[in-house]
C-alpha cells in the first residue's frame, strides 16, 4: 500500500502551469536549505533544544501554501517548512531556535511550537493532535479556511475523532492533513493500529483520499477538497531525518525531492531550478552566516 | 395582577443563576459571543443559567471531554470570547488539557490571547458519587495562566465576567450549585472579641455561616471572610488585621484539603501575618454513593469542632 506512487494520476503535473512549478520548487527549495543550515548549526551546538526537521517532506508545505494561500494554520512539530513556505521570517525562526528574544515566540516555543501571526500559523502546545480540535474551534468561529496538519502518530490520539466528526456535522471548513511517515518515533503504523485514518474519515462521511507525497497530486486533491470543505488527506511522506534531532537511520524510502527534481527536468525546468537554488542557497547562508561563523 | 408580579419581579435581586442567565444573553445577542458544552439545552438548561438563544451562539458540542474544550480555546483564538459550560466540575479532570496546557499558556507563549470563560459547575451529595462530585479548582490552581475564583453571589458573579470581558486571559470559574439561588450578598463578618479568622470558599461558605451562629450560640465570635479569588489570591481588606487580633486562622474549602487552594491560601497568611492558619476541606479518601460514604463541603459541625479543637490547642499552647 505505501509507495511513492499510491494514488498517482498520470501528468497531473500538466493540470498545473510552469509557474506554479517554479513557485513549487523556490519555496520546498528554501526550506531545504534553510533546514540544512539548522541541522549545521545543531550539530555545532549552537544550540541544544531538540529540533524536528522537515527535510523530506519540504514539497507538502510548498503545496498548501500555493493552494490555501490566507488560510489559518495549525500545524505541529516538523512545521519549519510550513513556516516558511507561507511567508515567515526566517530570521525569526533561526532565533527562535537559538532561544532569542527576537524568535519568532521570544524563544518560549523551541521548534515544534512555532508560530507567526503575519501568516496566520498558530502555535502548538506539545500535546500530540490538540492543534485539530483547536483548528476546528477556529473555523467554526471565523468561517475562514482552516488548514491542520498531524501525523500518523498523532491521528490515532482522542482529539482527531471528535474533530472529524464535529467537523463533518457543522461542515466546517477544515482541509485535514494527515503527513503519514509510517513511524510513530521508529514504531511502524502497523505495531499501533489496524485501521486507516482514511476510513475513519470516511465512515464520519468526510471525503478522504490516501496518497503519495507527488506536489502536483498533492496540489490536485488540496484543489478538489477546497471546494467543498472538509475533506481529509493522507499523504504517504518519508521524514529524512531523525524524530528529533539531526541524524538519519539511513537511506529514505524514496526521496521526494530528488523524484520532484526529476520531474521539473522533463518539464524544461534546469535553468529556473538551478538559478533558484544558487539564489536560496546563499539567502540561507547569509541568514545562518554569523552565528556559523561564531560556531567555529 | 400579573402586572403587578412584573413589577415585585423587577425589583428583587437576581439569584446567582438569573445574573448568569443574562450575562450570557447578552453576551450572545450582543457582543458575538459563544456559549459551548455538552447537554447545556438540556432538561433545566443547566440550572437555568443559560438562556434560550438556540441559533444565537449556543453550541452543543458532542460528547467529547478531550477535544471539546480544545474547540472552545480554537474560537477564543478567533476573538468569539467562548463560556464553555462543564456540567460536573469533577470532569475538569478529563477536560483540562487544552484549557491549561492552551489557554492558559497561549499569551505567554505566543502573545495570542485565548480567553475562554470556563464554567465548572461543583455539585455534590445526592449519590452522584466520586467522580462528579465536588470542586476541582485546586488543580488549576497549579497552571501558569489561569486566574481561578468562586463567586457565590449575584455581584460577585457579574464583577467576575466584568474582569474577564476588561482583560484577555482566560478564567476558570469554580461555580456551585448551591449559589445558584442565591440573591444576598454576604458580607465579611468581623467582631472586636472574635476568637478565630474564617476564610471560606465556594460552598465552604455557606456551611461556615451555619458554623459562626452555633458557635455565637456557644459564646464563641468568629471573624468570618468570604473569599472570591482564589488566585491570584488578594486577602480581603481586614484579613490580616484579624489573624492578628485572634491569632489563629481557618481556611474552608469544597476542594481537597491536601495540596488544595485551603492549604495553599493558608501557607501564605501564615507567612504574612505570622499566626497559625489551618486547612479543612475534603478528606483524602474516595467519595461515595452512599450518605453515610460521602466526602463533600465541611459540614457546619465539622467546622463548628474544627474550630472548637483548634481554640483548644491554643489555649493549651498559651498556658
Amino acid at each position: 500500500m505505501r509507495s511513492s506512487t499510491l494514488g498517482m494520476i498520470p501528468n497531473v503535473e500538466n493540470n498545473f502551469d510552469k509557474a506554479f512549478a517554479v513557485e513549487l520548487f523556490r519555496r520546498a527549495n528554501f526550506s531545504r536549505h534553510f533546514e540544512f543550515k539548522v541541522k549545521e548549526a545543531a550539530d555545532k551546538k549552537l544550540f541544544t533544544i531538540p529540533v524536528y526537521l522537515s527535510v523530506g517532506t519540504e514539497f507538502n508545505a510548498a503545496v498548501f501554501s500555493l493552494t490555501l494561500p490566507g488560510c489559518n494554520i495549525f500545524a505541529q512539530h516538523r512545521g519549519h517548512s510550513l513556516y516558511l513556505s507561507f511567508g515567515g521570517k526566517p530570521e525569526k525562526l533561526r532565533d527562535e531556535l537559538l532561544g532569542l528574544p527576537t524568535g519568532c515566540s521570544g524563544g518560549m516555543s523551541g521548534s515544534n511550537a512555532i508560530q507567526a501571526p503575519e501568516i496566520n500559523m498558530f502555535g502548538h502546545s506539545g500535546l500530540m493532535g490538540e492543534q485539530v480540535p483547536i483548528a476546528c474551534g477556529a473555523a467554526y468561529a471565523s468561517k475562514k479556511t482552516t488548514l491542520t496538519i498531524c501525523g500518523d502518530a498523532s491521528v490515532e490520539e482522542d482529539y482527531i475523532y471528535p474533530s472529524l466528526g464535529w467537523a463533518v456535522s457543522e461542515k466546517l471548513p477544515v482541509l485535514f492533513v494527515c503527513e503519514d511517515n509510517d513511524l510513530s518515533i521508529l514504531t511502524k503504523v502497523e505495531a499501533r493500529r489496524s485501521w486507516s485514518p482514511v476510513g475513519l474519515a470516511q465512515g464520519l462521511g468526510m471525503p478522504a483520499v490516501d496518497i503519495t507525497d507527488d506536489p502536483w497530486l498533492v496540489a490536485h486533491h488540496v484543489k478538489e477538497m477546497s471546494k467543498n470543505l472538509p475533506g481529509f488527506i493522507n499523504i504517504r511522506s518519508v521524514r529524512h531525518l531523525w524524530h528529533a534531532g539531526t541524524g538519519t537511520d539511513g537511506p529514505p524510502e524514496w526521496d521526494r525531492y530528488k523524484i520532484t527534481q526529476e520531474k521539473l527536468t522533463k518539464l524544461g525546468l534546469d535553468k529556473e531550478m538551478a538559478s533558484i537554488d544558487e539564489e536560496n542557497k546563499i539567502k540561507a547562508h547569509n541568514i545562518w552566516a554569523t552565528e556559523l561563523t561564531k560556531g567555529h | 395582577m400579573e402586572h403587578m408580579t412584573e413589577q415585585m419581579t423587577a425589583h428583587m435581586t437576581p439569584t446567582v443563576a438569573k445574573t448568569i442567565e443574562n450575562i450570557t444573553r447578552q453576551h450572545l445577542t450582543e457582543n458575538n459571543g459563544l456559549l459551548m458544552g455538552q447537554c447545556v439545552t438540556a432538561v433545566g438548561w443547566i440550572g437555568g443559567t443559560v438562556p434560550d438563544c438556540r441559533g444565537q451562539g449556543i453550541v452543543e458540542i458532542p460528547m467529547t471531554d478531550i477535544a471539546g474544550p480544545a474547540f472552545a480555546v480554537g474560537c477564543a483564538l478567533m476573538g468569539r470570547r467562548p463560556i464553555f459550560v462543564v456540567r460536573y466540575q469533577g470532569f475538569m479532570w478529563y477536560n483540562c488539557s487544552s484549557l491549561v496546557n492552551y489557554a492558559a499558556k497561549s499569551k505567554e507563549v505566543w502573545g495570542v490571547p485565548a480567553p475562554v470563560f470556563i464554567r465548572s459547575i461543583a455539585m455534590e451529595g445526592n449519590g452522584i458519587g466520586h467522580t462528579a462530585s465536588s470542586s476541582v479548582h485546586s488543580i488549576f490552581m497549579h497552571s501558569p495562566g489561569l486566574p481561578v475564583v468562586a463567586p457565590m453571589t449575584p455581584k460577585e458573579y457579574q464583577s467576575i465576567w466584568n474582569w474577564y470581558m476588561d482583560h484577555d486571559d482566560p478564567i476558570y470559574v469554580s461555580e456551585h450549585r448551591r449559589s445558584f439561588v442565591m440573591s444576598d450578598e454576604m458580607p465579611n463578618q468581623i467582631n472586636p472579641g472574635s476568637k478565630i479568622t474564617i476564610v471560606a470558599i465556594s460552598a465552604g461558605r455557606l456551611n461556615a455561616l451555619e458554623a459562626v451562629k452555633t458557635l455565637k450560640e456557644a459564646g464563641i465570635e468568629v471573624d468570618l471572610f468570604h473569599q472570591l479569588w482564589l488566585k491570584p489570591f488578594t486577602a480581603p481588606t481586614g484579613l490580616h488585621e484579624s489573624l492578628t487580633k485572634t491569632g489563629v486562622g481557618l481556611i474552608i474549602d469544597s476542594d481537597f484539603e491536601i495540596t488544595g487552594a485551603s492549604r495553599s491560601i493558608a501557607y501564605d497568611l501564615m507567612h504574612d501575618a505570622r499566626v497559625p492558619v489551618y486547612a479543612l476541606g475534603l478528606e483524602d479518601r474516595v467519595c461515595g454513593v452512599a450518605q453515610h460514604l460521602e466526602n463533600i463541603t465541611p459540614s457546619p459541625k465539622r467546622i463548628h469542632d474544627r474550630v472548637l479543637e483548634l481554640l483548644k490547642e491554643r489555649a493549651s499552647k498559651i498556658k
